[in-house]
């Protein structure tokens, strides 16, 4: 096995769309998806939007009774690892059970299971919960499912690190190829809207409380605000190269080559807007890890959180990095919401996409943008093909992760004056063009 | 890959369990084989199948929590601070700055903040009658309720540490994992300090309500001090548990120059999933001796190198039997010379904590070469048949310790410390 690991599977389930092609359409024609909450009436809270999954029905695709011992954050999962092992062409009964893993990130569990539950156990005085609670609210329920359901008796874990999860989750899948794991269903999905869950979020004090889906998130914007929550997120196959090779894979959509993760060691306070040097310091890792440099990044899909503290401190962390206006950055949040782990895998989804099609997709939602940044926002499509990409996230209370991906076919090394040498990876490539 | 991995050791050892808060209270209670399992304190147990836990008498301000970090800091926060406490002052690090960018945090939590979450969803929901709950009256750390990885976060900034700082959330395999998580980031270059453990304090009534659903808890309430009794013919289930556990990690090298205390080294760490029920668990303990028989191989031991087995021993009747199984099937007719214990006979089940603390015991049975035992040991099952240290602790040599622990989801992990110098390098 190479230990390089390169991604095969995109599933995504998300309210841009049902599938990655769906996803890059709502992208590119930066068609808005957040709208009045429908999950519940949400007219006593102060966040009354979100990005949900319209009409999301998980029967017909899962067993009835799977559907009844678990929350709609593990059904979207259900339906995203599906997607994505389809993609990837990997039939899971054709694999040796303990070459499979499932490394997912969580960070909030099984919320409406859970808050029914809860009303359950308080609103009766029989005082008791459900059979399922045990299995469906705590943060391992979508992966125990996941391997269960595919078989997979390889390592797997389960990542908390608040919305920076999911990067720390494919981190963690390449880590394991590298230790010689064979496939990994990699990413993360969120499902953050009962009353309970959108009331906690509430009291961290970055939610947004516009009520105008078109001005609720808007990340760099001089009318920034806050975000709103949203829903899914994506799951990736990320496979030894080798073994996407042998088999024939018919995509390789990207390699993890760099990651890094750092922590502010500061918690987050109202005014605070993360630390500069940490989050550059996690980009610089990353960078250096794939044995690049700086200059070598075509594309930066940020964070974004949309509270102007942060989007400033992460616009300064990239100046730091790569100088003013030193790498285009994209974001489709506005479209969708802050989807939390979920969020940063849709991230690496939409990254890869970019370098499938040629295509750098708009900063999308972004009106009057911040010109103190001293960002090259993508304000218009890009017709330019990334060959390496870089995509930052953070979690609440300091959490800083940075993912570098490449573009199978090219193989970019830094030269002396910090060019690019691209030169084509003859494997890669080959399993490119029969694509 | 082609260099050779960077060895892994643990420097320091900090604990909060029920029976002992700090590392000598809770060695003294294990050797002792004293028993900390009573009528639930922390909440009216009475409508519950299940009234037993093993709760820790634990004072946050003596432990040197402020006012702040108790309001901010859901119990479990609290009992991760005041063990990342103890142990890195046990560790002796001292705090450069190129050191707090290379240390880093991993903590495994399996509920997280659950306790927090209900007592507030209590009150924001006038006791269940709301659906439509009502945030305005609840703490201004509901967020960090909501999201385990606080655990992590309160660490880090604690001691302003820079590196990778997570939770791992594996069920009741938490504990073991996020130390093997923070092993792999040590090995791999990523850190060379891990503030590792885990952290967890269930008892509140929906996790009581929960157990009792599946009837995976006892309900043998008239003798809460013998209620858990791992391995014993008449077992019923397992007794609720909270508690924490951190280790130091340091990279071998790392450790040597400063001249630091080295309880032993991470000899290896396997997970594998059962991928077959979210609560059973095959009886023929396949993936679990798969687990063991990688960490075996990952320090090149033999049945007959290991010292001692710090079992799951959770006292369920399937639990108990699989485990055994999977022994057998790893070590052979070996496995009935080693000596094995469950320490959750005597502190309980701290779901995601427990697999942390199962790894100070075995540091520590390194460290004293001493043995716990499995209290409440009485009667002989036919399915049961190893030597499980019944009742009473045991010095003998422990040189090398193997761990492991089997959880909801249908992980099953093992990992194996090493009496420094004993490892093959």
């Amino acid at each position: 096995m190479s230990g390089r690991a390169v991604i095969t599977g995109l599933g995504v389930v998300a309210p841009s769309g049902m599938s990655p092609g769906e996803h890059w359409d709502t992208v590119v024609e930066q068609r808005n998806r957040l709208r009045r909450i429908t999950l519940f009436d949400p007219s006593p809270y102060a966040t009354t939007v979100a990005g949900e999954v319209a009409d999301f029905d998980v029967t017909g695709q899962v067993d009835g009774r799977l559907i009844v011992q678990t929350d709609r954050w593990t059904w979207m999962a259900f339906v995203a690892a599906a997607q994505a092992l389809a993609d990837a062409g990997i039939d899971p009964t054709e694999l040796d059970p303990y070459d499979l893993s499932v490394i997912m990130a969580s960070s909030s569990g099984g919320n409406q299971f859970g808050q029914r539950e809860l009303q359950r156990l308080w609103s009766q005085p029989s005082r008791t919960v459900g059979a399922f609670q045990s299995i469906a609210w705590f943060y391992a329920a979508t992966v125990g499912q996941l391997s269960i359901r595919h078989q997979a008796k390889g390592q797997s874990s389960v990542i908390v690190s608040e919305a920076a999860g999911g990067l720390d989750s494919l981190a963690h899948a390449a880590r394991l190829i590298r230790r010689g794991s064979v496939v990994v269903i990699a990413g993360g999905l969120e499902a953050p809207l009962s009353p309970y869950a959108l009331s906690c979020q509430q009291r961290n004090g970055w939610l947004s409380t516009h009520s105008d889906p078109q001005r609720a998130y808007l990340p760099f914007d001089e009318d920034a605000q806050g975000h709103v929550p949203g829903e899914g997120g994506a799951a990736l196959i990320v496979e030894d190269l080798d073994h996407a090779l042998a088999r024939g894979a018919t995509t390789l959509y990207g390699e993890i080559i760099g990651w890094a993760a750092t922590h502010d060691g500061a918690h987050t306070r109202r005014g605070s807007g993360g630390s500069v040097s940490q989050y550059a310091r996690a980009m610089r890792l990353a960078v250096d890890r794939a044995g690049l440099r700086p200059g070598d990044v075509d594309l930066f899909v940020p964070d974004a959180l949309g509270v102007p503290s942060y989007d400033a401190t992460e616009a300064a962390a990239l100046r730091e990095v790569f100088g003013t206006r030193g790498v285009p950055v994209t974001s489709y949040k506005s479209l969708v919401g802050r989807l939390y782990q979920g969020g940063s895998a849709l991230d690496v989804v939409t990254a890869l996409l970019s370098m499938r099609t040629g295509v750098l997709p708009p900063f999308a939602g972004l009106r009057r943008p911040r010109t103190d940044h001293g960002l090259d926002f993508v304000s218009a499509p890009r017709r330019t093909r990334p060959d390496v990409a870089m995509i930052g996230a953070r979690g609440f209370d300091g959490f800083n992760s940075v993912l570098v991906i490449r573009r199978c076919g090219v193989e970019t090394t830094s030269s002396g004056d910090g060019e690019a040498n691209t030169s084509a990876d003859n494997g890669a490539a080959r399993q490119e063009r029969a694509a | 890959m082609t260099s050779r991995p960077r060895r892994v050791v643990v420097t320091g050892v900090g604990v909060v369990a029920p029976g002992g808060v700090t590392r000598k209270a809770f060695w003294s209670c294990l050797t002792d084989g004293r028993t900390a399992t009573r009528r639930i304190t922390l909440f009216d147990p009475t409508p519950f199948r299940s009234q037993v836990a093993a709760e820790c008498d634990f004072d946050p301000a003596e432990a040197g929590l402020s006012p702040l970090d108790q309001r901010r800091s859901d119990r479990y926060v609290q009992f991760g601070l005041a063990a990342a406490a103890e142990a890195l002052s046990d560790s002796g690090v001292e705090w450069r700055e190129d050191l707090l960018d290379r240390t880093g945090v991993a903590m495994g939590s399996a509920v997280g903040g659950t306790t927090a979450l209900e007592s507030e969803y209590v009150v924001a929901s006038d006791s269940g009658r709301l659906w439509l709950v009502d945030p305005d009256c609840t703490t201004p750390f509901l967020y960090q309720a909501l999201v385990p990885s606080s655990l992590a976060a309160d660490i880090a900034c604690r001691y302003g540490v820079h590196g990778p700082a997570l939770v791992v959330s594996t069920g009741c395999t938490s504990g073991i994992d996020a130390i093997g998580h923070a092993f792999h980031l040590v090995q791999d270059g990523e850190a060379d300090v891990m503030i590792a453990g885990a952290s967890d304090s269930p008892l509140s009534p929906v996790t009581a309500a929960s157990f009792d659903a599946i009837k995976a808890t006892t309900p043998d309430n008239d003798d809460p001090e013998h209620a858990s009794r791992p391995f014993d013919r008449d077992r019923k289930g397992f007794v609720l548990g909270e508690g924490a556990a951190v280790l130091i990690l340091e990279e071998l090298d790392h450790a040597r120059r400063r001249g630091a205390h080295i309880y032993c080294e991470v000899s290896g760490y396997a997970s594998r999933g059962n991928a077959y029920h979210m609560t059973g668990l095959r009886p023929d303990g396949l993936e679990m001796s798969m687990a063991i028989d990688d960490v075996l191989r990952q320090g090149r031991w033999n049945a007959e190198d290991i010292s001692y087995i710090c079992a799951h021993g959770s006292g369920t009747r399937q639990n108990d039997r699989h485990e055994t199984a999977a022994f057998k099937r790893s070590l052979g007719q070996t496995a009935y010379d080693i000596p094995i214990s469950s320490i959750k006979s005597m502190i309980g089940h701290s779901l995601g904590a427990i697999g942390s603390i199962e790894m100070a015991a075995c540091a520590l049975a390194i460290e004293y070469d001493v043995v716990p035992p499995t209290a409440n040991w009485a009667n002989r099952d036919p399915e049961c048949d190893l030597d499980y240290t019944p009742n009473v602790a045991r010095e003998l040599p422990v040189r090398v310790a193997l761990s492991v622990g089997s959880g909801f989801g249908g992980f099953q992990s093992a990992m194996i410390f090493a009496k420094p110098g004993e490892g093959a390098g």
